[in-house]
């Protein structure tokens, strides 16, 4: 069995780290810069920076966000978010991201994924597919964060992204993202069975069984984690006022903690995995 | 220092120039050949198909660069593919010539193991590193790292070298041990990416800063 990397994902708005539920209702919880530093430095084994707005406004805060951790943050940094050329893809990189997620340009154009990935190595190319599932229990992919129905089957996609050349996939779970109710394992399922790229699990990391299934019965190769990890991060950074000048404040402001998840640290994950002879990089 | 870290349009060479940076090495990225041989040490990089790199580095004049520079005895460090390039041949996409300057061969990954397991490929983890020959490792770059360090990979392909004298570091896939960094005189190849493995990858770029400057471990 290989190593399970645990990958924080930061969802970023403006300036700020937000995250929603389903994708949506975002809430501001402080400064990506904090919380990716925070997360480097207590064993994360890659980040995953998520521009969430980048289809509506200028990307250029998130570039500028990317330079000022590469520098430091010495593990993989992954970035999406409204990459539609090859162009795009290189202003990520030489700002310091190692790899691009790609969703809503690569479901329009499954010919995008190829030129990307023998542009810049298959390594580079990470598909995102955002998945919901339907009445008669189909998975179908969405694109802008959940918004729009493609009418694509999950699974057909995630083996064409394999064919066409990704290093990686990504999928969410758009119907558990944020309620911290478990990743899907039967989604996880139908997607690592058919394709022998890596699967990152993403979209409702939660109790620590789940955790397991995900890996021995879901046979995710990374678990991409977010609002149980920043519920707890948030109590240990110390925010000045003015990081929150954008956005809905009102959460982070009212110092409630999300009463519904329960939060933990990398190395409560890694600790279980380690227990549970799931292998994974120590936290130093 | 200066180190010349080759730009032949492949891969992303902004981790490989910040860690240089971060052990206080002056950098340079460029194709011009001159600059390549004025450098006191050089670097190959490299993400992406070994065909497209090889054709890349021949029709910019590199190769016959590479070898001069190899031919001085400055120290020559090969990351990723930029390590399975220096093998004579790989079979990634049909057969391909290498550099040739560690005999071997570059090869893939199965997607199933002897037990009949389906293997990820590529390979995108953090792995462990071991020593071929603990004396061969104290007098590397990996020297005051400790053997069972992770390391960041990401590939498809590993290399085959010939001689067992030039295996550095050997890792282990899926029930496959294989070699994971090379040593030849001047020449280093690391499959895996030092400078995205944290301060332990960072100590191998400042462990062969100090060998640039002293010329010993």
């Amino acid at each position: 069995m290989q190593n399970i990397r645990i990958i924080p994902r930061l969802d970023i708005k403006g300036p700020n780290l937000v995250k929603g539920i389903h994708l949506e209702g975002l809430r501001v919880l402080g400064k990506p810069e904090d919380f990716a530093r925070y997360y480097y430095e207590n064993g994360a084994d890659e980040l995953i920076y998520q521009d969430v707005v980048a289809s509506l406004y200028e990307r250029n805060s998130l570039h500028e966000i990317i330079s000022r951790t590469a520098k430091d943050l010495l593990i993989p940094l992954t970035v999406g978010g409204g990459l539609r050329t090859l162009d795009d893809i290189k202003l990520v990189l030489r700002a310091g991201a190692d790899k691009v997620s790609l969703n809503t340009a690569a479901i329009k154009n499954p010919k995008f994924i190829k030129d990307a990935a023998s542009k810049f190595g298959s390594s580079t190319i990470l598909v995102a597919i955002e998945a919901i599932k339907q009445i008669d229990g189909r998975y179908l992919a969405y694109i802008d964060n959940g918004r729009e129905e493609t009418g694509v089957e999950v699974v057909e996609w995630a083996q064409q992204i394999e064919e066409l050349g990704a290093g990686e996939i990504l999928i969410t779970s758009v119907d558990r993202d944020g309620t911290a109710e478990g990743f899907d394992i039967d989604l996880l399922k139908s997607i690592t069975m058919r394709v022998t790229i890596p699967v990152i699990a993403h979209g409702g990391a939660s109790n620590m069984a789940n955790m397991a299934d995900s890996i021995f019965e879901g046979k995710a190769s990374a678990l991409a984690i977010a609002s149980i990890f920043h519920y707890s991060a948030m109590n240990k950074l110390i925010h000045s006022e003015e990081d929150f000048l954008e956005g809905n404040n009102s959460f982070k402001n009212s110092g409630k903690i999300f009463s519904k998840i329960k939060s933990c640290e990398i190395s409560d994950v890694k600790s279980f995995l380690k227990e549970s002879k799931i292998p994974c990089r120590p936290v130093i | 220092m200066n180190v010349a870290i080759i730009d032949y349009g492949l891969g992303n060479l902004f981790s490989i120039n910040n860690a240089c940076k971060l052990v206080g090495l002056n950098t340079i990225i460029t194709s011009d050949i001159n600059k390549i041989s004025k450098a006191d040490a050089l670097i190959l990089p490299g993400v992406g198909a070994f065909g497209d790199a090889i054709n890349s580095l021949n029709e910019n004049n590199l190769t016959q660069t590479i070898y001069e520079f190899v031919r001085t005895g400055k120290p020559f460090l090969g990351i990723c593919l930029g390590m399975q390039l220096l093998f004579s041949e790989s079979e990634e996409f049909g057969s391909h010539k290498g550099l040739d300057l560690i005999k071997g061969k570059v090869v893939k990954f199965p997607t199933i193991n002897k037990l009949g397991e389906s293997i990820r490929v590529p390979q995108i983890q953090w792995n462990q590193i071991y020593a071929e020959d603990i004396n061969r490792w104290n007098e590397s770059p990996l020297k005051n790292i400790s053997e069972g360090t992770y390391m960041h990979f990401v590939h498809s392909y590993y290399a085959i070298p010939e001689e067992n004298n030039n295996i550095l570091t050997y890792t282990e896939y899926e029930g496959i041990r294989y070699t994971s960094a090379v040593m030849k005189d001047n020449i280093i190849g690391i499959q895996y990416h030092p400078e995205k493995s944290a301060e332990a990858g960072i100590n191998i770029y400042r462990n062969w800063a100090n060998y640039i400057i002293n010329k010993s471990y």
